[in-house]
């Protein structure tokens, strides 16, 4: 089921992957002319976002094999877990509800069968990493191009992305 | 042809004098000495790198203080405190319309003078700064982890509050004294009873060391004179506070002729030790009073106005040892005390000399009783008795005086344009520089604290002249920075400022920075009409009030549409935006809205009030550009007849 459900969106993804450069190309431009959204996270983060030129020309493979960028490089899953679940879908309403829902495309993507499409530590590090995720990670970069309005940091914890996580494996096992 | 040439000749020629000559003029206007790359790169903050210091400087009749960089002179943020704002809809939403409440009903604008940083042990510590509105009198206290106006408090008992904020060495009290003394209570009295029946007053306002919360502490009530300036004792004399004031001759009319009479006016030394002794004894008097103390939460996003009743008022004549006035010629206007809380510099404005007072020579005066007579209970030291010495005919006009903390005082001269240098022990003068043009206040980083930083001078100048592009009769008033490091003052830049700058301070970017908000949680808005989450946005009726609880995120309202509205109502906007990510702040705003815009920072909520006039379909948009898609973060409210039968509703896509 994941083989065929990641087969087209990987033909998809490289498809818009020369939109995407040329997007993220201009995006730049600008950034340094207007000090727009780009320049503003730069300077947000401490050690300035270097282009890696390797990364955009960089073949795709399975998006489940990518944990994209960012703080988390490993997740350890268990069973699912019922309260920690609970307590990420409040923080995910909170949070998250104004760009996205489970079944229908919004101002971001629907996010059903997310934890199906995306490795855990991906989804976590996009959660919470979100500007840098748009710059560097290929996967995100494709999301920006499609959906153009860039995810919105809004500084989740750790603790508080792993349980968002869990709402959406929750989500996903039940579905 | 060749007459073709000639004039072009001519031409190249005389551009290439206008070129070589331009410079030079400007150099010789700065004194012939400056060094011009030199003092470009001491000014110069390469892109994307941080000044040294912030400088706070009043607005002056702009009612504000805007916040430049040092040495960069880069002007970067414009603090409203008791001006109507559009930029960021203070003193236009409906949360910070309480700030502006006074007893004379909302007052959205005032005469902003004197920017005094909050100080620990004699030092600025970077919480907030004070500043005070001359005209209708009020201090307010901004919190520097925001850059926003927290708290005003109204002066009772008050008319002009020209001598204030002036704070003391451990912020206990930021002081105001009246600039015209008023009937007390204020009532209609004949004004040629002024002498009988007019007073002054001087407030002590107490702030809270962990919330910085200003409370009126007591008034001791002076004799009807003006009280121009003032300046809290450090070290030796901590506990005391100065106040200059003129008019000793108690004129009301054509008082440029009638203040300046008397050779010698006075600085009244008020001992709040004392006073809180007195206090303690329950020596001041409850008197009925009306004035406001505003306050803003960063919890509810919100400021509430209290009225408040009374007033406790101490009286020198039951009070002795409160209050000695020190002779002092003539008019004078700044009254500064240097780091080591000594010397008290008495700046007689209308006088060539400066007297410097020496606080020991104070404290010997009192207990000798060493006095030339009393007035209203308080006793006037002899002026030989106190005097330290005399800087004889340094300059003409001397206004202000700040310190370097190497022994030196910088005074600024209004009449012959010019900064002087002297030292203080010796009163010897070492160096001076022009200033373009007719200097007011001056001011040193620290420059009035027990340990100044140093470093540089700001010069704040009441004329601009031909320093700037002419943009009609009224230019820019002009800021110009000093290198004082070295034994001479170099002149380094000149920048335009906003309104007439008063007084400015400085501190070190370090003591703010890393005690800066970088957004509101949601988790702790305690807003009343926050919406949290966009399944909370909605519409309610309540009779003819609609409220909006509507909310924003990169790039849309929730809700977007809306309907339902009839003209007559009062539609409140409640918008909350929810990013949660530094410096993403949305605006809001309605074709047609008699106020302005909100400027909602992450987490915060703020209110719109609308009343539409006619039926239509009104659109609305964010006005601070937040994203690629910016532009469409807009919406609609359709507004119908009065009594129409459309519905209130209202969404967002499909729901
Ligand atoms: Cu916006």
């Amino acid at each position: 089921m994941k083989t065929l459900n990641n087969t087209p969106k990987v033909l998809k993804i490289s498809g818009n992957l020369v939109l995407s450069l040329l997007f993220s190309a201009l995006m730049f431009g600008c950034g340094s002319n207007a000090g727009n959204e780009n320049a503003s996270t730069a300077s947000d983060n401490t050690e300035q976002t270097q282009e890696n030129t390797e990364e955009l020309t960089e073949e795709l493979t399975d998006p489940m094999d990518n944990k994209g960028v960012g703080p988390v490089d490993h997740v350890d899953l268990g069973p699912i877990d019922v309260t920690m679940a609970a307590e990420g879908k409040v923080i995910f309403e909170e949070n998250c509800t104004a760009c996205h829902q489970l079944e229908d495309r919004y101002v971001g993507p629907a996010l059903k069968e997310i934890t199906a499409r995306r490795s855990p530590e991906w989804i976590m590090n996009m959660i919470m990493n979100p500007n840098e995720m748009v710059q560097k990670d290929p996967v995100a970069k494709a999301l920006l191009a499609e959906y153009l309005s860039p995810m919105a940091n809004q500084n989740i914890s750790r603790e508080d992305a792993r349980r968002i996580l869990e709402y959406f494996r929750s989500v996903d096992e039940v579905k | 042809m060749i007459h073709f040439i000639k004039k072009y000749t001519a031409l190249i020629l005389s551009a290439a004098f206008t070129f070589a000559c331009t410079p030079q003029r400007s150099n010789n206007e700065a004194g012939g000495v400056m060094n011009v790359s030199n003092a470009a790169s001491k000014v110069y903050v390469a892109p994307g790198n941080h000044d040294e210091f912030y400088a706070f400087m009043s607005g002056g009749f702009s009612g504000q203080i805007s916040v430049y960089g040092l040495p960069s002179g880069r002007l970067f943020r414009v603090i409203p405190v008791f001006s109507q704002d559009p930029e960021k809809g203070y003193g236009y939403n409906e949360e910070t319309k309480p700030m502006l409440q006074t007893s004379y009903g909302f007052v959205p604008w005032d005469d902003a003078h004197h920017p005094e940083l909050s100080q620990t042990d004699g030092v600025p510590d970077g919480r907030w700064i004070f500043i005070n509105g001359n005209n209708t009198p009020r201090i307010a206290r901004v919190d520097l982890s925001t850059f926003e106006t927290a708290e005003i408090i109204e002066i009772p008992n008050s008319g002009g509050n020209h001598s204030s904020p002036f704070i003391t060495a451990n912020s206990e009290y930021v002081v105001a004294g009246t600039r015209f003394s008023v009937p007390i209570p204020n009532e209609d009295v004949a004004l040629d009873q002024y002498k009988e029946k007019y007073k002054g007053s001087l407030s002590f306002i107490s702030v809270d060391q962990e919330s910085g919360d200003m409370d009126m502490a007591f008034q001791v009530l002076v004799p009807g004179y003006d009280y121009d300036l003032a300046h809290a004792g450090k070290g030796q004399s901590h506990g005391w506070v100065f106040f200059t004031t003129y008019n000793t001759e108690q004129s009301n009319t054509l008082k440029e002729i009638g203040a300046s009479q008397n050779d010698k006016d006075f600085i009244a030394a008020v001992n709040w030790k004392k006073a809180e002794e007195y206090l303690a004894q329950g020596k001041a008097k409850e008197m009925p009073a009306s004035y406001y103390n505003n306050e803003y939460s960063d919890e509810t996003h919100s400021a509430t106005a209290t009225q408040k009743k009374s007033v406790k008022v101490l009286i020198p004549e039951e009070c002795p040892g409160l209050v000695y006035f020190l002779p002092t010629p003539k008019s004078p206007h700044g009254v500064d005390v240097d780091p080591t809380g000594e010397y008290i510099v008495g700046n007689g404005k209308l006088s060539a000399d400066m007297s410097v007072h020496s606080f020991s020579k104070m404290m010997q005066a009192i207990e000798n009783e060493d006095f030339e007579t009393t007035i209203d209970g308080i006793p006037v030291l002899k002026y030989e008795s106190v005097l330290d010495g005399i800087v004889k005919q340094a300059g003409l006009g001397p206004l202000h005086t700040e310190f370097d903390g190497k022994g030196n005082a910088y005074t600024s001269f209004f009449i012959s344009s010019e900064v002087v240098k002297w030292k203080v022990d010796s009163k010897e003068v070492v160096d001076r520089a022009p200033t373009y043009y007719s200097i007011g206040h001056l001011m040193i980083p620290g420059g009035d604290s027990q340990q100044p930083f140093g470093k540089y001078l700001v010069a704040l100048n009441k004329i601009t002249k031909d320093r700037y592009l002419p943009t009609g009769p009224e230019l820019a008033h002009s800021a110009q920075l000093y290198d004082i490091s070295g034994d001479k003052m170099e002149l380094l830049l000149d920048f335009p400022t906003i309104g007439e700058p008063h007084y400015a301070q400085a501190l070190p970017a370090e003591l703010v920075k890393p005690r800066s908000v970088k957004t509101f949680k949601l988790s702790e808005n305690h807003h009343p009409h926050a919406a949290k989450k966009e399944n909370e946005a909605r519409v309610e009726r309540n009779g003819n009030e609609v409220h909006v609880y509507m909310t924003s995120i990169r790039s849309h309202f929730a809700p977007d549409n809306i309907e339902g509205i009839e003209v007559g109502d009062k539609v409140y906007f409640h918008l909350t935006n929810l990013e949660q990510d530094w410096d993403v702040p949305h605006g809001l705003s309605i074709m047609g809205a008699n106020n302005a815009e909100l400027l909602v920072m992450p987490g915060q909520t703020e209110t719109l009030l609308w009343e539409p006039q006619k039926a239509g379909v009104y659109p609305f948009y964010c006005t601070d550009f937040c994203s690629a898609l910016h532009q469409e973060m807009q919406g609609y409210a359709r507004v119908s007849s009065k009594g129409s039968s459309v519905a209130l509703s209202w969404k967002t896509g499909n729901k």
